[in-house]
């Protein structure tokens, strides 16, 4: 119990929390409304779709420490291409030092999260629209609906499961993610931007102290937030019903 | 359409772009200002040079070692689990099915520090064990997920005739219902073998043995504060990414049904 009282003394908790907060938050909701986009438009036919959802494929399968390597490289002061192409188009009027300035350090972690989350999340939404039938749109058209209109009171409607599915399970991925954070705010000394899941292992493996009664504090504080979010989606989800 | 669906893909893609060009630049071209995308000299000797290197190489084998052993526990545990919920009602079955779905969407991110006292206590830190077992604990669920549902679309009459025809239980399982639900068995292995590849911080701490190290873990110390091998850090990434990327398209169309756990589609 007393680990639980010197976690809640802890002068980087709030900060800690907070990023977490903004980083699942956001990082699950630009996701969850691009993916809604890249859905609507791959549901389409096309030449070329095929090779399309190929490439949509790459960053989810490969190794999420390797991409946030690879963002590392980009997003470099000196070297890295992003501050060169921002500057060439005049989109920035100087470098910016993307994951050493406590201001763009989140966003930049944020970004990429959001690239990485893009694939599962759109391929959950293509899953939800394929499960509508075209009667309805249909019906619809027969009504005289705007294809907006058809959007907003045909579409996203029968698309909540799909998306109640995808908003929790990103929320607990998210919140899980570890490569990410661990990679790209690996210079800055501190507890400045990290999450409740990095603190806990900079706080078990890497800080002077070596404080394993306060990480496990900490990791009983993490399981019961995933435990809260399992909840949710098992009371949305009818699994019950699976049929034998 | 087409168009911008290139160039969708293009922007999918051109993270992975840069990760190619640079794996093919020589040294002297990685810090240099203002930065190119493309190579001045090609280099496609960097890939030779990442395959002959030792460390390279463990950290491959462990790869290997790791994702293919703990890949046939999970499918030798998954099929008869499976197989046995998808055909018999039995008290516990719902709960059961409630362990599964919950194990699935937990990962070892949360519980690192717990399980690396649990393997302390064993005697279990820096062994090829440790790493094995904690990767099939954690991509089990999906396996048993995913073949539940391939085996309980199989008609039952299908398994009646060939007992009829003298075929025992094992005998039925091996040569009826396997082949048939061969796509699901597929899914379920090239998952837990992607899972295991990619995971990462299982292995950055309970593995701390160079040699032992994993693809993931090991290769970023081509990069560190005294050494900048970018291009053989590169190299060696796009060596781990690209069969994966293959094997994954092989499964696109069953995996969100899986990870959803039949929820959506």
């Amino acid at each position: 119990m007393q680990n639980y009282a010197r976690l809640l003394e802890q002068p980087a908790l709030a900060a800690v929390v907070a990023n977490t907060v903004v980083w699942v938050a956001t990082v699950v909701a630009v996701t969850v409304v691009v993916s809604l986009g890249l859905a609507q438009f791959l549901n389409q036919r096309f030449p070329g779709r095929r090779f399309v959802r190929w490439a949509l494929i790459v960053p989810w399968a490969a190794s999420l420490v390797m991409t946030a390597k690879l963002f590392v490289w980009m997003y470099d002061y000196y070297f890295g291409i992003l501050n060169h192409v921002l500057v060439t188009l005049g989109l920035l009027a100087a470098p910016v030092d993307w994951l050493g300035e406590d201001t763009t350090v989140m966003g930049a972690m944020i970004a990429v999260g959001v690239f990485v989350s893009l694939p599962f999340t759109t391929y959950v939404v293509l899953a939800g629209l394929a499960g509508i039938p075209d009667e309805v749109y249909e019906a619809a058209r027969v009504d005289g609906a705007s294809r907006w209109r058809t959007y907003r009171s045909v579409t996203l409607p029968l698309l909540r499961p799909a998306l109640v599915v995808a908003i929790v399970l990103n929320v607990i991925y998210v919140f899980n993610s570890f490569p990410i954070v661990w990679t790209l705010n690996d210079r800055n000394p501190g507890f400045g931007h990290d999450t409740l899941i990095t603190y806990m292992y900079k706080i078990a493996f890497k800080s002077a102290a070596r404080d394993v009664g306060l990480a496990a504090a900490l990791g009983i504080v993490n399981v019961l937030m995933i435990l809260g979010a399992v909840a949710v989606y098992l009371r949305t989800v009818p699994w019950r019903e699976v049929e034998a | 359409m087409t168009g911008a669906g290139g160039l969708l893909a293009l922007a999918l893609l051109s993270p992975y772009l840069v990760m190619l060009l640079t794996a093919l630049k020589p040294a002297g071209e990685l810090r240099i200002t203002p930065p190119r995308l493309t190579p001045m000299r090609w280099q496609p000797g960097n890939f030779l040079d990442v395959l002959g290197d030792p460390g390279f190489q463990s950290w491959l084998m462990s790869s290997l070692v790791v994702a293919g052993a703990s890949t046939l526990i999970v499918v030798l545990a998954a099929t008869p689990a499976s197989y046995y919920v998808a055909r018999h009602r039995f008290p516990g079955r719902s709960a059961f099915l409630f362990v599964v779905l919950v194990t699935q969407m937990f990962s070892p991110t949360a519980l690192v520090v717990g399980l690396y006292r649990e393997f302390f206590e064993l005697g279990l830190v820096n062994t090829y064990a440790a790493l094995i077992l904690t990767n099939a604990a954690f991509n089990l669920a999906f396996a048993i997920w995913i073949l539940r549902a391939f085996f309980a679309s199989i008609p039952k009459e299908i398994e009646e005739a060939a007992a009829v025809d003298g075929c025992g239980r094992v005998g039925t399982l091996v040569r009826v219902v396997l082949p048939l639900s061969l796509p699901g068995l597929v899914t379920a292995v090239v998952f837990a073998f992607i899972a295991a590849w990619n995971e990462y911080i299982v292995a950055l701490t309970l593995m701390s043995d160079p040699a032992g190290k994993p693809l993931t873990v090991g290769i970023t110390s081509y990069v560190t504060a005294y050494v900048q091998h970018w291009n053989q850090l590169f190299a060696a990434a796009v060596i781990a990414i690209v069969p994966v990327v293959v094997l994954f398209a092989l499964i696109e169309r069953h995996l969100v049904g899986g990870l959803t756990a039949g929820s959506v589609k």
